[in-house]
């Protein structure tokens, strides 16, 4: 089990409070991500649900059971670092059974889940090397075995794919997912990268400057934001923002359509303007055009083989049903 | 570029010659003093036999025989270890807790700390003696140990501190989400990865204990006399047995000299710092 609540908690660093009071129910089994801009509070909050930081206020609920007064090491939670943390003066072996150990688990019982965690993380090969003569990648698995061996009632992950390389994060990305598909413990993971808050999440937890803008799913986050920052944080491309005529055309203060939501013709459309840069990836274009009143520049999604180039004159089309309005709030209007 | 490299060749030969300069400077008293040892009290004040002189054990002899050697090297030996144990024994827990979880105050308590070796010894040479000998204390083992211990604790954590700071913060928190205790964590993680800061903190504090002389001069008189004191008693009212108290002291410094020496690279390892990643 694993349901962790968060009731009116907040964190001040001496006089700067970093988190306001935030409440948040994360249900048993569900893979929660944080995400927000760098600076935002993530790794804070997560720190307050593992104990490494006290909140300054509030509660912290763990199945029912009150923890805040709870040191970290009697939660029962597992955490996985950035910096993979691993002990440097143990072999991965050692590094792996650690937390068993200090549970008081037989040798036995100790073996048979090193050989589990190692055949299922690929680490067979390395047990008795140490952290220091192992890749990143292997190290990231071994801190992730040190985290699974354990039985936690939930895993913290604070941006753990972000000192790899951008393939392997790739891989590691899918391996975490499919391991939480395998395992239904609850997770919560902290990340700055909306790509693996959508690829990962059931819930997504989205934070700027300590206070959540929205809680929901990802595709919940990316049919209907709640504002104008979610609207501009999930997706990518970004969301195009439009203020001024356009957007009082439609009775908002702002408007947003997504680059997927725009088509574009050399001919006719609603919207004038010329390219800037088209971006070829193959599978899609991303063309970047100006001279459209309001959002300098805009960005759309068109397939592949599409040939326009820089000065191409181009016409814009929204499809007006994927049309996103916000008031001078940045609040979103139905 | 040949210039260059010829004019790096003549500095590496320069730094070679400075450091032989400075190395001899240092040796040269040490030198002097054994061979001083050697020489009989009458001959060791004679210019003539500076240098060529018939060399005679009679000062080591007599050390053993009249000065009871053994006792003085005996509770040198004790005072050292012991204190040097206990001052680790309070110094890391103590900089664990200032180098991971450390306060506003942290910073102030560890200038405090080092503030209190800026205290002349003398000023506080009247009350110590007092206290002692009003406590029962006086030329006591223990005494002599909690002394040496307190006088080096302020460096002792110091040094500790500085060396714990190198271990990244994450490695303990890993332990703590891994059920570890505070004890658990200092055991398990913290003193295996600062192995070798702390190995060398405990060799300086241990020679710093070996050499101490002002208190274990002015506390002691027999029972607990260090070798510190043997020295001091040779001083000679009687006149000049340079020849005798050189073998005193040569016998003295010999321990620690050679400790030094087989440790020479383990020192040097630690007190460069961050040695530990
Ligand atoms: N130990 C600390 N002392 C003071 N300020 C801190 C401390 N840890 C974090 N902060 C501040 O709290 C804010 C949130 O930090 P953090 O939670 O690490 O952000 P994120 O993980 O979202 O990038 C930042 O402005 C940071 O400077
Ligand atoms: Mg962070």
């Amino acid at each position: 089990m694993g349901r962790i609540v968060l009731e009116n908690v907040t964190k001040s660093f001496g006089s700067t409070e970093v988190i306001p009071p935030l409440n948040l129910t994360i249900e048993d089994g569900e893979f929660a991500v944080f995400v927000g801009p760098s600076g935002c509070g993530k790794s804070t909050l997560l720190r307050v649900i593992a104990g490494l930081e006290d909140a300054t206020s509030g509660k912290v609920l763990i199945d029912d059971e009150d923890v805040t007064e709870i040191s970290p090491s009697k939660r029962g939670l597992a955490m996985v670092f950035q910096t993979y943390a691993l002990y440097p003066h143990m072999s991965v072996r050692k590094n792996i059974a650690f937390p068993m150990r200090m549970a008081g688990m037989s040798e036995e019982e100790q073996e048979k889940r090193i050989t589990a965690a190692a055949n299922s993380l690929n680490l067979t090969d390395y047990l008795d090397r140490k952290p220091g003569q192992l890749s990143g990648g292997q190290r990231q698995r071994v801190a992730i075995g040190r985290a699974i061996v354990r039985d936690p009632s939930a895993f913290l992950f604070d941006e753990p794919l972000s000192n790899l390389d951008a393939a392997l994060r790739v891989g590691m990305r899918l391996e975490i997912t499919e391991m939480h598909e395998r395992m239904k413990t609850t997770m919560i993971y902290v990340t700055h990268d909306q790509v693996e808050a959508m690829t990962m999440a059931n819930k997504i937890v989205v934070l700027q400057a300590g206070v959540i803008e929205q809680v929901g799913s990802p595709l919940e986050l990316y049919h209907r934001p709640r504002n104008k920052f979610v609207a501009g944080f999930i997706g990518s491309p970004k969301m195009n923002l439009i203020e001024g005529a356009l957007a009082e055309e439609h009775a908002a203060h702002t408007i947003g359509i997504r680059p997927e939501h725009l088509s574009v013709s050399d001919k006719e459309g609603l919207w004038q303007g010329t390219v800037g840069v088209a971006e070829h990836l193959g599978s899609d274009t991303f063309i970047h055009i100006h001279g459209i009143e309001g959002c300098d520049p805009m960005t759309m999604r068109a397939a592949g083989d599409v040939s326009f180039k820089h000065g191409d004159r181009v016409y814009l089309t929204p499809d007006a049903t994927q049309i996103h309005k916000f008031d001078a709030q940045g609040l979103r209007i139905e | 570029m040949a210039i260059v490299a010829q004019s790096s060749k003549y500095g590496d030969i320069g730094r070679a010659i400075l450091a032989w300069a400075v190395g001899l400077l240092f040796f040269f008293p040490i030198f002097w003093l054994v061979l001083t040892s050697f020489k009989t009290d009458a001959d060791a004040v004679k210019p003539e036999f500076l240098f060529f002189f018939t060399p005679t054990l009679e000062n080591y002899l007599n050390m053993t025989e009249n000065y009871d050697y053994w006792r003085f090297a005996t509770n040198s030996v004790i005072t050292s270890v012991f204190a040097t144990v206990f001052a680790l024994a309070v110094g890391i827990p103590c900089a664990y807790a200032m180098a991971f979880k450390p306060t506003r105050a942290t910073k102030d308590v560890l200038m405090w700390m080092l503030s209190t070796k800026m205290l002349p010894a003398a000023a506080v040479l009247y009350p110590m003696t007092f206290l002692t000998k009003s406590l029962g204390l006086f030329d006591t083992h223990f005494m002599v140990i909690v002394v040496l211990m307190l006088i080096n604790l302020p460096i002792v954590i110091w040094m500790l501190f500085t060396y714990f700071k190198e271990i990244p913060k994450e490695i303990i928190e890993a332990g703590q989400m891994d059920g570890v205790n505070t004890w658990g964590e200092i055991r398990e993680i913290l003193i295996p990865l600062a192995w070798g800061g702390i190995a060398s903190t405990a060799l300086l504090c241990f020679i710093f204990c070996w050499n101490e002389a002002y208190w274990t001069v002015r506390l002691t008189t027999t029972e607990a006399a260090t070798l510190s004191k043997l020295i001091e008693g040779n001083r000679a009212p009687e006149g000049l047995f340079f020849g005798r108290l050189s073998a005193v002291s040569a016998a003295a410094v010999g321990p620690i000299i050679v400790l030094g020496w087989f440790c020479q690279k383990q020192l040097v390892q630690g007190l460069t710092f961050g040695a530990v990643k």
